[in-house]
């Protein structure tokens, strides 16, 4: 079976989680095979993702863990 | 099951607590610290809201650390603690701007992706220059917050479809949807940006370096 890019587009999420259905993952990938752009939408995506989880993009407020444990100091004397 | 380690489970570490050793409380929370302020800023925008909304939540945690039953994981326990507190205290900010989280996704929002014909790999190491992580952040927070949310949820705290829609009350094609769409969003918002980025110019060439 082939398919349009568009309809690759909607499968990209669920390619990269390898959760799709044994033959929508063998069309999605043969079109791959043959389709540049979205061959590089899908590293794109699948780039970005794995760029957004390190732990360096989102980094906690300098001082927040010595104001936290301080605060529950505070509780764990009170009760 | 006998261990001889002399490293308490979580579980352990949450029924001494509850017993008393009050001071674990610190060491058991420790894990999660980035998570909680993590989910905290994906509603309230602002550092600093974000800030006191996870002090809360971790004062909530320790008061009702009782009632928590191990059916859920303490980690997810623990985001829905937290959420519930940033909603309630955008509802006492009155911030109305807020969607229901129940609102189903619109049928017709496909969204589409920035078209490329090609794409050179950004390796991790990019994170350290401070431009690509205000890019990368800045393109996450102003995700719709439906979408923000389950994002973070799948892709940055890595929980899995079946925790992320518990914890968020929705189904579990609604995060599937909503994860696709958020994904989609940022590739067509980030790749273009991070292509350019990743042409600057390279020193390595340079003998000395």
């Amino acid at each position: 079976m082939v398919i349009e890019c568009k309809h690759v587009w909607n499968h990209i999420s669920e390619y990269l989680d390898g959760a799709l259905p044994e033959e929508t993952r063998d069309t999605v990938q043969r079109h791959l095979e043959h389709c540049e752009i979205c061959s590089a939408i899908l590293d794109s995506t699948r780039n970005i993702i794995i760029l957004t989880a390190d732990d360096r993009v989102f980094e906690l407020p300098a001082g927040f863990c010595e104001r936290l444990h301080a605060r529950i100091d505070l509780e764990l004397m009170a009760t | 099951m006998k261990s001889s380690t002399p490293i308490r489970s979580e579980a352990e570490i949450i029924a001494a607590v509850i017993a008393g050793d009050t001071q674990l409380y610190h060491e058991l929370i420790r894990p999660h610290e980035r998570s909680v302020y993590m989910m905290a800023l994906s509603y309230m925008k602002s550092e600093a809201d974000a800030e006191d909304v996870a002090q809360e939540a971790f004062i909530k945690a320790f008061r009702n650390l009782p009632t928590f039953r191990g059916e859920a994981k303490f980690s997810t326990w623990l985001i829905s603690i937290t959420l519930n507190e940033a909603r309630n205290r955008l509802r006492r900010q009155s911030v109305v701007r807020m969607q229901s989280l129940d609102e189903p996704p619109d049928e017709d929002g496909a969204v589409s992706p920035a078209l490329l014909r090609d794409w050179r790999e950004i390796p991790s190491e990019a994170v350290e220059r401070e431009e690509v992580r205000t890019l990368i952040k800045k393109a996450v927070e102003t995700l719709p917050e439906i979408y923000r949310q389950v994002f973070l949820l799948r892709d940055v705290e890595e929980l899995d479809v079946n925790e992320t829609a518990q914890t968020l009350s929705i189904s579990i094609s609604n995060v599937k949807v909503r994860l696709h769409r958020a994904r989609m969003m940022l590739q067509k918002e980030l790749a273009p940006q991070l292509k350019t980025i990743n042409r600057a110019p390279k020193r390595r060439w340079l003998p000395w370096s």
